[in-house]
């Protein structure tokens, strides 16, 4: 990361490096990495793009996404239909396009609940220790016990179908890594020089844990999220291809390729192009999830 | 005859600005059988040097040019692959770091083997007996069990002599010691010299040793060559570099060197003597610890007990040293009297109030007056706090002053161990060893503590850093009135800063007393042997 790419150009001649050897070596690694991250910046330009179709939809797809052409269905991929039409005549393209607000918000919510979540109870259970950390790892592995797809259905049947619960269902799945990956860290950062420091300067658990214990735990978090994000698009998609996330006619991606299956042998595009746009978005997702990570450490 | 011959060797590392060269032109030759050392500190090119030769550069790193002679042979310019028929039978290298040189995951035996599978040696029983026969000869006891151990049931000396074994085990002509052991204790390091020596003399080897030490270089070194910023300052025979530096900068690090402390540091005469409100003080003393005891529980085996029954006391204004290797309990001392840890027996007093029990709210004032400084300012200071908040921390936590006055007195503090006002702003990241032991140092001082435990303080650090931070510490003892106790296994360095000394090994206080008499008169035997561990020791105890 950078610090170190400073502290290796630090100039020896205004002030004598005292690290040991190997820390005094100046490293070439910043240099290699900024000339090999071609796929880092497409990775961001396809997640924007995806953002921006959540953001102004009409922009890039102008036109009700919901009402077709019955004259123009089941046309193939073309240069006025960029992805084809469906069985109503409705241009399939648009859907994708008017379909992100659903996905990436679902995404948003899901990630939000089990960051938030998740980072509470492993701060918790990490800073404390002892019985807390027992018991709550303990529900935690219960967690992780339960398959995520089980979890997120019988949460959903609680809560009632839609947009919305499919997230929560989708975010409370993602509770136990959060926690899991939290709690390390933070019994890692605490059992660091500097926090016994902080805590013979006077410090208070509260202070030490606010200062020092969180700010230095969440970088892994942070790339974690990222990760679940992609996951979680891929979640809400399976929720809504089994029926149990938006109601037709919304242009949910899980839906748009749920809805093309019937037609798989004729209409590939159906489910092909939307599905490809799903995995273009993860993948993006978790490859600027990889560098959050990589720069971590 | 010479067996490697350096000229005009210069190197360049790859930075975001372009290259730049680091090693500007470096000449020496290696006789047979002869030691020589290459001396300087962090930044000075020295281990560059000597992994040019091998080429072993980390990536980035490019010899520019020069010429390297090995015997007969031009090995300037080789490639990586011709260059691996050399490293081994031809040029033997230990390096730094026992700890982390050695794979976790394979056994020893394996790992001397290595060298030698790798060069030809197709017979595995006759490899598995050279292995045990090398072993044997770097001075490992039972090499028949050894070879069948992991580098982690082995201690830092040993696993030291298992990288000698594997540089010597194809007879190479030449070793390269980069800083052999500058990560082992004071005893161990002596022993670990020895063994180079030994193999020097009795098998001819040439050994070309790295070091910042100059004592150790001096000790063991027929010729020194002396570093600075990637050009010789001097070279020459040790003994008449020693007793005529022509240098300046070999002057300076000849001064730093603390093998070649003269003087002691003599306890000022008693309070009543000089002192009206000492004399008012009842209890001249800032710490008493008596009886103390601490026992940590080792999965598997009976508890461990780290201290035994260790009582000192310390007079207020003075600096005590508690001196021993790895494993003696000093440390753990030091953190029972900053109340890190709950001693299990005996008591601890400061300034005459027991603190034994302290808990909550009351432990919480106790570090106030007592402040701890770690050994390795790599890892005690938060890395993405700015210094000016790392140092104002401590008036923080207790409330004193408002945020301004805070920060003002942090950036007096910064003045006053001597870093310039430029690094308020930055993170540890961007500061190096020495300087982060100063921040540390700023640290411990912002709440006017009386007492300061220095746990290894120095110890990581370079001798002309070394010297620097001792000489700051030393002032502020005089200015500040502190108590300091310093926790080393270097009775060099101990020499330097301390006037009454204890003597720990294996959980005991063997010996205690003046700095002075200790070492004009030591008792206990191991006071004797940490002592003849002073690389360039001079005078002889009595």
């Amino acid at each position: 990361m950078t610090v170190a790419a400073i502290a290796a150009s630090a100039d020896p001649a205004v002030e004598p490096p005292q690290q040991d050897a190997t820390a005094s070596v100046p490293s070439s690694r910043p240099r290699r990495l900024g000339a090999r991250q071609w796929d880092l910046y497409l990775a961001v330009a396809v997640i924007a793009l995806a953002v921006l179709w959540a953001v102004i939809p009409g922009a890039f797809a102008p036109g009700d996404p919901l009402t077709g052409t019955p004259a123009d269905k089941l046309l193939p991929p073309s240069a006025a239909h960029w992805f084809g039409t469906d069985t109503l005549g409705r241009d399939l393209f648009g859907r994708v396009v008017h379909g992100a607000v659903h996905s990436l918000s679902g995404a948003l919510i899901a990630v939000t609940l089990g960051l938030a979540l998740g980072t509470i109870l492993g701060a918790i259970a990490g800073a404390i220790g002892g019985v807390v950390d027992d018991i709550l790892m303990r529900v935690v592995d219960v967690l992780l016990a339960i398959p995520g797809l089980l979890l997120s259905l019988s949460v959903i049947i609680l809560l009632g179908f839609g947009t919305v619960n499919a997230a929560i269902a989708v975010g409370l799945g993602s509770v136990a890594a959060f926690a899991r990956l939290m709690r390390s860290e933070v019994a890692r950062v605490r059992r660091s020089e500097y926090v016994e420091a902080a805590y013979g300067s006077g410090g208070t658990f509260v202070t030490v844990l606010r200062r020092h214990v969180l700010p230095n735990s969440l970088t892994p978090i942070v790339a974690l999220a990222a990760l679940q994000f992609g996951t979680a698009i891929l979640a809400i998609s399976t929720l809504g291809f089994l029926g149990y996330g938006a109601p037709p006619p919304t242009p949910e991606w899980g839906l748009l390729i749920a809805e093309g299956r019937n037609y798989t042998a004729t209409a590939w595009w159906l489910t092909a192009l939307p599905g490809l746009v799903v995995v273009a978005v993860v993948l993006s997702a978790n490859r600027i999830s990889h560098r959050i990570g990589r720069r971590s450490r | 005859m010479t067996v490697l011959a350096v000229d005009d060797l210069r190197v360049s590392y790859a930075t975001r600005e372009g290259r730049r060269e680091v090693v500007h032109g470096v000449s020496f030759e290696i006789a047979e059988g002869e030691a020589l050392a290459l001396v300087g500190e962090s930044g000075s090119g020295k281990s560059t040097t000597a992994h040019a030769l091998l080429g072993l550069l980390p990536a980035g790193g490019r010899v520019e040019g020069g010429a390297v002679r090995l015997g007969d042979l031009d090995i300037s310019g080789w490639s990586d692959r011709a260059l691996r028929g050399i490293r081994g039978p031809e040029i033997g290298l230990v390096p730094q770091d026992p700890v982390t040189s050695l794979d976790p995951v394979r056994t020893i035996g394996a790992q001397v083997e290595e060298v030698l599978r790798l060069h030809g040696h197709r017979d595995r029983r006759s490899r598995r007996a050279r292995a045990i026969e090398l072993l044997e000869r770097v001075g490992i006891d039972d090499p028949d069990l050894r070879v069948r151990q992991y580098p982690h049931e082995l201690s830092g000396g040993m696993r030291q002599r298992v990288l000698i074994a594997s540089a010597i085990a194809l007879r190479p002509r030449l070793l390269i010691a980069d800083e052999p052991t500058s990560a082992l204790d004071a005893t161990v390091q002596r022993k670990v010299l020895d063994l180079l020596d030994e193999l020097r003399r009795e098998e001819g080897t040439s050994i070309l040793l790295v070091t910042h030490d100059l004592g150790v270089a001096a000790d063991r070194a027929q010729r020194l060559v002396v570093l600075k910023d990637g050009r010789i300052v001097e070279q020459g025979e040790s003994a008449q570099v020693l007793a005529a530096p022509s240098d300046g900068y070999t002057k300076q690090l000849l001064a730093d060197a603390p093998a070649f402390t003269t003087g002691f540091r003599r306890p000022e005469a008693p309070p009543f003597l000089r002192d009206a409100a000492g004399v008012a003080a009842e209890n001249p003393f800032a710490i008493t610890a008596t009886g103390l005891v601490k026992e940590f529980a080792v999965a598997g085996r009976e508890r461990f007990r780290a201290v035994d029954d260790v009582s000192f006391r310390v007079r207020r204004g003075t600096t005590h040293a508690l001196v021993g290797e790895s494993g003696s309990g000093k440390t753990t001392t030091a953190r029972l009297v900053t109340r890190f840890h709950q001693p299990d027996a005996g008591a601890i007093e400061i300034d005459g109030e027991d603190v034994t029990e302290l808990s909550g709210q009351r432990l919480r004032a106790l570090r106030r007056r007592i402040q701890l400084v770690y050994q390795n300012p790599f890892a005690s200071l938060d890395p993405r706090q700015q210094i000016v908040d790392i140092v104002a921390e401590p008036l923080q936590n207790f409330g004193v002053g408002s945020r301004a006055e805070r920060r003002e007195r942090s950036l007096a503090l910064l003045d006053r161990v001597s870093l310039p006002s430029d690094v308020a702003r930055r993170t540890p990241g961007e500061l190096s060893g020495g300087q982060r032991q100063r921040v540390a140092i700023a640290r411990a001082l912002a709440i006017d503590p009386e007492i300061v435990v220095l746990d290894e303080a120095v110890s990581a650090l370079d001798v002309t850093v070394q010297a620097r931070i001792l000489e700051l510490l030393t002032s502020l003892q005089s200015e500040l009135g502190l108590t300091y106790l310093f926790i080393s296994h270097d009775l060099a360095v101990v020499r330097r800063i301390s006037h009454t000394v204890s003597v720990m090994r294996r959980g005991h206080i063997v010996e205690e007393g003046n700095t002075e008499d200790l070492f004009h008169d030591p008792q206990h035997e191991y006071t004797r042997e940490l002592l003849a561990a002073v690389p360039g020791r001079t005078e002889q105890p009595a």
